[in-house]
């Protein structure tokens, strides 16, 4: 048997508690404005459907952002734990934008959440929006920070080694958090948040109209959903494709391995399904390919011809600029997965989008809409095909049940688009700086990584059942009744305690 | 006094004010089963704490997030070094996060019922094993040449690591106890006042002698005065909170708190984490500082940041200031 690489545990642990905490992320992002907004139309509007939506929604997040919570909190351990002189040689650039974002966004989250949980009764209701308006803005900021500092590890600068320490140091903190590479990072993620946050409000909006159940508020949630899913689709695409351009000139082994292109080609083309052998450094060829010619030059480039270099030439040219400072065997990233993650990533994501995209016209108002298809607030729409055809029953039947199915399909996408990310940057954990080999704690044994790997796989997935559950348990239950302290909120901070000191809380634990 | 002296002093801050406020929440944790008769009782211990306790327990993540800024080789070393310790607590506070919002989503009795069992043993581990880490980081562990730990699971259970884990233990409940009377209203105010006595007593004797070691081992005049402040105002926040002045004795007990921490980190420095093995082969506070860039810019954001943090959280102690009794607690959930 051979020995594991000291690093593979530690990569394993990191990967799987990382991935997992990343499938709460996108949710809280995005449901965080969601609710803030349907929450903000209440109190505008004063329509009672909207406050429904607002607690409906809000509920499902909470259940979501608690674990977000929980599982984050170990990845701010988790560097120093299994990755210790990692976090040595980075800490002086790396903890910074990690110590912000505690500071800046964490506080800003957590606090307000807390208000807005416990706030019904207490806050007016301007405020009480515009507190989850604050744990909207605390999610992003969040977001921005670590993609930040994440973004440093993929294209490390601002920053010079220290001779004597053998330490990287800040030197531009401002690059850090500006360079492309965090802007377009940022912007992608953001933009992928959104469609996974569109895409579970459509499809559970579908559900319940599917059914012909709580439409005055659900109608109002797919058409949100819709939105935000067309919107938000184009944008992931428009800023993935910033970041593959970026990508293909900082890692281009991460753009050769995404496409399996082995030899440098001009024009290049896209791969739309490669199978082949990988072998030892040097060697591997597709045997089947199937492509569209001249479209990854178009990707790497914007126009149809310009050559992309493939695999192995790539890795001449890493061995060349690296190969006598580092002891590094084999400068490829896992190949199939680069390419198969990246390419369920887009698959995934943007196949959710088409859905979104379809709904959002088949779901269209007034316009170019005969009067006889129009429907009203307390009607179930009808998905028109043109002017004067609607879908007939079967099919819209099968475009609920499809969002439904599909609901999770960009949260999918989302985790193929971090793995994609860090596997295609091995054999790096700092790009070109610090192989991940250099980063691990060499005081922890693998019996420890063993240990507190199983521990979190075995309590992860329980608390993945539990949360399963309780979702589906009050998507099933649906928007509640409003109830008179619903319908008279507070009018000033602290509520009506003066006049009812025995009042029981609006909500409690 | 140079930018790496002010980390330190700031990093001390940082565990000041997560061990003031999660203190009160471990302990009010540890009192659903001490203090609390039904699962009415428990639910309003629950709620005195339900609307902060998240964003206390973000003062840790921002303790260790500027360890990891402001010394680098500090948090690698700990956080590696103590990592099945540190594994029990990252289980427990995840569970405990959990077990807070999760535990009113359904109704039946043995849901119900296991959260707030998780809930307790998740407060009470923490509180022990926090004591246990900092008694570890003050008396030193074996750290090699190459700055990593060097000792095994058993070199961190020593006697006064595991005296250390008694003294927060008992302090936090204490401290959630003070808070229980401050925050509660009806049968369970003045049974958290009686129980608070008891717990305050015990505590002042272990903190004492824990403290008194501490001063022996490593101790300097400063430390000293840090260590008497704390125990005399454990003494008083017990005679304060004797005497049902229930505001002074939660400040007083705060004060014990910030005393305690005071008392270790004094005595701890220059050092961040001595080793056993070899004094040569400690961590200072000068050698594991990162760059007086970085520290410089950490200075800025934390100048900034930390008045406006400090303010909001005020705030919604204000917003929640309304006791909590059993007639406030909605029946069906
Ligand atoms: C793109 C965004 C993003 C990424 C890449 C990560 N996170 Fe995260 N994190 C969030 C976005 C986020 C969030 C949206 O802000 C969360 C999700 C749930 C929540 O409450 O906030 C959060 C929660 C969260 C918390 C709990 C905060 C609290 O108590 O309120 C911690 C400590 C971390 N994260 C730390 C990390 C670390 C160390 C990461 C790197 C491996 C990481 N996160 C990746
Ligand atoms: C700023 C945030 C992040 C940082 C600092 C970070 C850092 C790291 C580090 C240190 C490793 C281990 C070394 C390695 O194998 O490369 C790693 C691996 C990994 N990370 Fe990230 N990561 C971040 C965010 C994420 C997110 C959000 C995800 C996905 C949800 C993710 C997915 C992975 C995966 C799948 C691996 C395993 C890759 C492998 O070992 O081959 N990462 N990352
Ligand atoms: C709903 C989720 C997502 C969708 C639909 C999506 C879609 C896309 C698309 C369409 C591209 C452009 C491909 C190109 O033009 O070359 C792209 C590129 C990229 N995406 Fe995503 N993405 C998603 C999530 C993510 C996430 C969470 C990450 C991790 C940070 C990520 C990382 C990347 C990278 C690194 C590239 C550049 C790849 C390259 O071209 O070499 N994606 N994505």
């Amino acid at each position: 048997m051979t020995a594991l690489a000291p690093e593979t545990l530690a990569r394993w642990q990191f990967g799987v508690t990382t991935v997992y905490h990343f499938l709460f992320v996108p949710l809280t992002i995005s449901l965080a404005s969601l609710v803030a907004g349907l929450e903000t139309a209440w109190v505008r509007t004063g329509k009672e459907k909207y406050l429904r939506a607002a607690k409906f929604w809000g509920k499902l997040f909470l259940i979501n952002i608690a674990m977000g919570v929980v599982t984050g909190i170990l990845q701010e351990f988790q560097f120093g734990m299994n990755w210790s002189d990692y976090s040595r040689f980075v800490g002086d650039v790396f903890g910074a934008p990690l110590a912000f974002e505690a500071l800046i966004a964490f506080f800003f989250e957590s606090t307000f959440i807390g208000l807005w949980i416990f706030g019904w009764d207490k806050l007016p209701k301007r405020i009480h929006a515009a507190c989850m308006w604050m744990v909207a803005v605390g999610t992003v900021l969040s977001a921005y920070f670590i993609l930040a500092a994440n973004s440093w590890m993929q294209h490390p600068v601002g920053y010079r080694m220290n001779p004597s320490s053998g330490r990287a140091e800040l030197t531009d903190f401002v690059r850090v958090l500006t360079q492309n590479t965090a802007v377009a990072q940022f912007a992608h993620t953001l933009a992928a948040a959104f469609l996974t946050g569109g895409a579970f409000m459509v499809g559970i909006a579908a559900y319940h109209l599917m059914r012909g159940r709580h439409v005055a508020v659900m109608r109002s949630s797919l058409r949100l959903g819709l939105v935000t899913m067309a919107l938000a689709g184009v944008l992931t695409a428009v800023t993935g494709d910033r970041l593959g351009k970026i990508m293909y000139d900082q890692q281009p082994m991460k753009m050769a391995a995404a496409e399996a292109l082995w030899e440098t080609k001009g024009p290049a083309p896209f791969s739309l399904f490669a199978y082949g052998d990988v072998g030892p450094p040097k060697t591997g060829h597709n045997k089947v390919a199937v492509e569209i010619p001249g479209l990854l030059s178009f990707l790497a480039h914007d126009n149809f011809s310009e050559p992309v270099p493939g695999i192995k030439d790539t890795e001449d040219a890493l061995r060349e600029k690296y190969g006598d400072k580092f002891d590094i065997a084999d400068y490829r990233p896992n190949i199939p997965l680069a390419y198969w993650s990246f390419r369920w990533m887009i698959g995934f994501g943007m196949s959710s989008f088409a859905l979104g995209a379809a709904g959002l016209y088949l779901t269209r108002r007034r316009l170019w809409l005969s009067p006889r298809l129009r429907t009203s607030d307390e009607e179930v729409p009808r998905l028109a095909l043109t002017r004067e055809r609607e879908l007939g029953p079967a099919l819209t039947g099968w475009y609920w049940r499809l969002a439904l199915l599909t609901l999770a399909f960009p949260l999918i996408a989302n985790s193929w688009g971090w793995i994609f990310t860090e596997t295609g940057r091995q054999p790096w954990v700092v790009y070109g700086v610090l192989p991940t080999a250099a980063g691990v704690s060499p005081s922890v044994s693998q019996a420890e990584v063993v240990t507190s790997m199983s521990v979190f796989i075995a309590l992860y997935a329980v608390l993945a059942v539990i949360e399963v559950k309780l979702l589906a348990k009050y998507v099933k239950a649906g928007p509640p009744e409003l109830t008179d302290s619903d319908l008279n909120p507070p009018t000033r901070i602290g509520g009506h305690d003066a006049d009812d000191p025995d009042r029981p809380m609006a909500f409690s634990y | 006094m140079q930018l790496h002296d002010i980390w330190f002093a700031v990093i001390a801050v940082l565990w000041t004010g997560y061990f003031f406020l999660e203190g009160f929440d471990f302990g009010v944790g540890v009192l659903t089963r001490l203090l609390a008769r039904d699962r009415r009782e428990r639910r309003v211990l629950i709620n005195t704490i339900g609307p902060v306790w998240d964003g206390n327990e973000v003062w840790l993540l921002t303790a260790a997030g500027a360890t990891f800024a402001a010394f680098p080789d500090w948090y690698a070393t700990l956080f590696s070094g103590f990592y099945l310790p540190l594994l029990v607590i990252l289980v427990c506070l995840i569970v405990r996060g959990v077990a807070f919002e999760y535990r009113v989503k359904r109704t039946e009795k043995s849901w119900q019922d296991r959260w707030e069992a998780a809930l307790f043993v998740t407060s009470l581990l923490p509180a022990f094993l926090w004591g246990v880490a900092f008694g570890n980081i003050v008396h030193g562990v074996p750290i090699g040449a190459d700055k990593d730990y060097a000792g095994g699971l058993a070199d961190l259970l020593g006697p006064y690591a595991l005296l250390g884990g008694l003294v927060t233990l008992t302090l936090f409940t204490f401290h959630g106890a003070v808070f229980t009377a401050l925050k509660t209203t009806g049968g369970i105010r003045p049974r958290a006042r009686r129980l608070a006595t008891v717990l305050g007593l015990g505590s002042s004797v272990l903190t004492a002698v824990f403290l008194t070691w501490t001063q022996l081992h490593s101790g300097d005049g400063r430390s000293l005065v840090a260590a008497a402040a704390a125990v005399l105002a454990l003494l008083a926040a017990v005679a304060a909170n004797a005497a049902g002045r229930e505001g002074w004795a939660f400040g007083l007990s705060g004060v014990t708190i910030a005393g305690t921490v005071a008392a270790l980190f004094l005595a701890l420095f220059p050092d961040v984490m001595p080793s056993t093995l070899d004094p040569r082969w400690s961590l200072t506070a000068e050698g594991a500082a990162s760059s007086p860039y970085t520290l410089k810019i950490m200075t800025w954001c934390a100048a900034v940041a930390t008045p406006v943090v400090m303010l909001y959280q005020g705030w919604t102690y204000w917003v929640f200031r309304k006791r909590i009794g059993t007639q406030h607690i909605a029946e069906n959930h």
